[in-house]
């Protein structure tokens, strides 16, 4: 095949939440994360199309932006690749603006704002679904002869709905107006609405009825914590008819081929033994991590989650943070790392430095296999006044208590810098939006696509890895113990256990969480690896219940709390904050909270079931 | 009158977005956002915690701002 060479480099322009990121991957077919808030986007990500003709386009989405004028780290990057400062690279072709048909009072200043570069420019008219059904009605000729630009309407989120905006970048663009810089934009604004808009109303019906109830002063803050609530129950409650499944297949699977390769013991115990005791062991929390993804893709298409922002803010800001530190911490439940990299729609430094530090408190999936395993084997499985499971109370507290926690770690960082000066909210509150299924069947699609591909690569490598050092050297002529004690990882886990035997980690724990630096998850079938190998052959649940005595259980899910060793983690922060001081403060921090926690966690709990 | 010292509910009109320093950058950014002389404004809502953030309308777009960020906006009441 023939490398097509590319006519014209693109450029997606426009404030925040108008929906470029969904042109894109319409034009692109790309899979970049599309949500209901402003700030989803926060790097730059090129993709190419082809139009009708069969010419090759580069088109570049960018981070929305209010003006040009930037004020946060992401909308800095949408500035220098507009203005051709962006390293490596000249400005483009031309700039696609969108604006939002629905927004236009906002939108359309900035891109008067852009005109002013006196680049090509190309406006898309996106969400005309939304504006036909809110009786907006444009007259997109009268539009086009005030701005001077070709104006397309598009829908991104229907096949098809950009085929129009394709058709017109793929012909001849007009060159350039050249407009007075001077101007007054807003005024501009005006009258250009005045001249081609009529609008029924300023806002969405809809909006403002849910807005009453979901910010009101008392009844919101109860709809908030029903939210999170629930979803808590439904992890534990919907996924266990789904795990069970999985891990009688594993289980099955597992005996037939170690009964297949029975005649060489060494390979039979590193399948049987290693990988799927292993890899088994974190296949079986899938389904959890898919509900909670699930309720996290509809609650960010819903446009909810700037409300809770709002709801949170002042709270926040007691804690020395900010209402818009709230998505980029709930990214992290997700992953510490999605979430770090979206603190750059923070305005203020200092906001976002204490943000990205506190990030790993927020529980992320990768802890929710510790937390499950260790849920399922402690807790038991029963109702709480009748509806609530114990489980998934004890879950929602874990979580809590990270919340807890990160509040006051931000409320001491900000104590230590003394700091009274103002910081900034200025946040915008979007439209409503009914999830669509398909979108959170391709999320989930892609989220499970992640969890495999982790399982089946860095989980499946680190257990292989551990079950050589599990294995090696073997135990010695007349030995009394099981070979696993003789081995690498049974002599490193006894020198790590004098470490961790105050807060009483056994040395199976201790292995196990030298892999789990690489990838939490791995904690979990280390310690399948390090069990099946000393010759139990229960599942690894029973087993814990079985050996493990409840403060060494509540000790470690404590530990898990604080979790200070994620390896990508560290090395995210090192590349948002560019400061290897930050890295070792956050894990300096996380360190020691963790083992504090532990050890009052264990010796309480040793004190009280004693 | 500041938006600010608003009642919920209340309509009002944009008079100016005062600067409480040089070059006050969240003063800019509240013009930005349409905070200008002439533009009709609501206090749609306030948050549940000492009545801050405050929810407001201007132009077709909600906001959420700070007590002390809304305090920057002159506002003219409208009966
Ligand atoms: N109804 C409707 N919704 C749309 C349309 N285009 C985008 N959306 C929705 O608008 C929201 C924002 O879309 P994004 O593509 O993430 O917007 P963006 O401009 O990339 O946002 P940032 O990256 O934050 O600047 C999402 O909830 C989309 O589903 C459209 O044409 N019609
Ligand atoms: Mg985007």
């Amino acid at each position: 095949m023939i490398e097509s060479v590319v006519s014209l480099r693109l450029a997606l322009v426009g404030n925040p939440n108008c929906g470029k990121t969904a042109l894109f991957n319409q034009l692109t077919g790309g899979r970049q994360k599309v949500a209901n808030y402003a700030g989803v986007t926060v790097e730059r990500k090129e993709g190419r199309f082809s139009g009708p003709s069969g010419r090759t386009f580069q088109l570049i989405d960018l981070p929305g932006a209010y003006s040009l004028e930037a004020a946060s780290p992401d909308e800095v990057i949408t500035r220098d690749v507009c203005l051709g400062h962006f390293p490596g690279e000249t400005a483009p072709d031309a700039i696609v603006c969108v604006a939002d048909a629905t927004n236009l009072r906002l939108h359309l200043r900035f891109v008067l704002e852009v005109r002013r570069l006196g680049r090509p420019m190309v406006l898309a008219l996106n969400m005309m679904d939304a504006a036909r059904k809110r009786g907006i009605d444009i007259d997109v000729a009268k539009l086009e002869a005030a701005l001077g630009i070709p104006v397309v309407e598009t829908v991104a989120v229907r096949r098809g709905g950009a085929a129009a905006l394709a058709a017109r970048l793929d012909g001849e663009l007009p060159p350039a107006v050249l407009v007075d810089a001077s101007s007054d934009l807003h005024a501009e604004v005006r009258a250009m609405l005045a001249d081609a808009v009529s609008m029924p109303r300023r806002t969405a019906e809809i909006d403002d009825a849910l807005d009453r109830f979901v910010l009101h002063p008392l009844l919101g803050l109860g709809v908030l914590a029903v939210i999170m609530f629930l979803i808590f129950q439904a992890v534990f409650s919907w996924a266990e008819p789904l795990m069970e499944g999985i891990e009688a297949a594993v289980g099955m699977i597992g005996t037939w081929v170690g009964s297949g390769l029975a005649s060489m013991p060494m390979l039979q115990s590193l399948v049987v033994d290693g990988i799927f005791a292993g890899v088994g062991g974190v296949l079986v929390f899938l389904p959890q991590i898919l509900i909670l993804f699930l309720f996290i893709l509809a609650l960010e298409e819903s446009g909810y989650l700037p409300r809770a922002a709002f709801l949170l803010d002042r709270l926040m800001l007691k804690a020395g943070l900010t209402g818009r530190s709230f998505i980029p911490l709930l990214s992290s439940f997700a992953c510490a790392i999605p979430g770090i990299m979206a603190t750059r729609s923070i305005q203020d430094p200092r906001d976002r430095l204490t943000t990205i530090l506190i990030a790993p408190l927020m529980t992320c999936s990768a802890r929710l296999p510790v937390y499950a395993l260790l849920i399922a084997a402690f807790i038991p499985n029963q109702k709480v006044a009748g509806m609530f499971n114990l489980q998934g109370i004890v879950l929602f507290t874990l979580y809590v208590a990270g919340i807890v926690s990160a509040l006051a770690v931000a409320w001491v960082i900000k104590l230590i810098r003394r700091d009274k000066s103002e910081h900034a909210l200025l946040m915008e509150l979007p439209s409503y939006r009914i999830p669509h299924p398909r979108d959170i069947a391709i999320g989930l699609w892609e989220r499970a696509n992640i969890f495999l591909k982790r399982v089946g690569g860095i989980i499946l490598s680190l257990t292989i890895i551990l079950w050589f050092l599990s294995t090696f050297p073997g135990a010695p002529e007349g030995a009394t113990e099981p070979a696993i004690n003789y081995s690498f990882a049974g002599m490193l886990g006894r020198w790590l256990h004098v470490l961790f035997e105050p807060i009483g980690f056994n040395w199976q724990i201790s292995i196990a969480l030298v892999p789990g630096l690489a990838a939490r998850e791995v904690a979990v079938s280390s310690l399948a690896t390090v069990y099946a190998l000393s010759g139990h052959e229960e599942g690894l649940q029973a087993i814990v219940a079985a050996q493990w005595s409840m403060a060494t259980a509540f000790s470690l899910l404590a530990w898990y709390v604080f979790a200070p060793m994620c390896l990508s983690t560290l090395a995210t922060v090192r590349r948002e904050t560019n400061s290897w001081r930050q890295v070792w403060i956050m894990a300096g921090y996380l360190f020691a909270l963790a083992y504090i926690a532990s050890f009052l966690t264990y010796q309480i709990t040793r004190a009280f079931s004693a | 009158m500041r938006l600010s010292e608003l009642s919920q509910g209340a309509d009002a009109v944009v008079q100016e977005v005062e600067n409480v320093m040089d070059g006050d950058p969240i003063a800019r950014r509240l013009r930005d956002y349409g905070f200008v002389r002439g533009e009709p404004v609501r206090l749609v809502g306030r948050g549940p915690i000492g009545a801050d953030p405050l929810l407001v309308q201007i132009g077709f777009t909600r906001f959420a701002l700070r007590r002390a960020e809304a305090a920057r906006v002159i506002v003219e009441s409208v009966p």
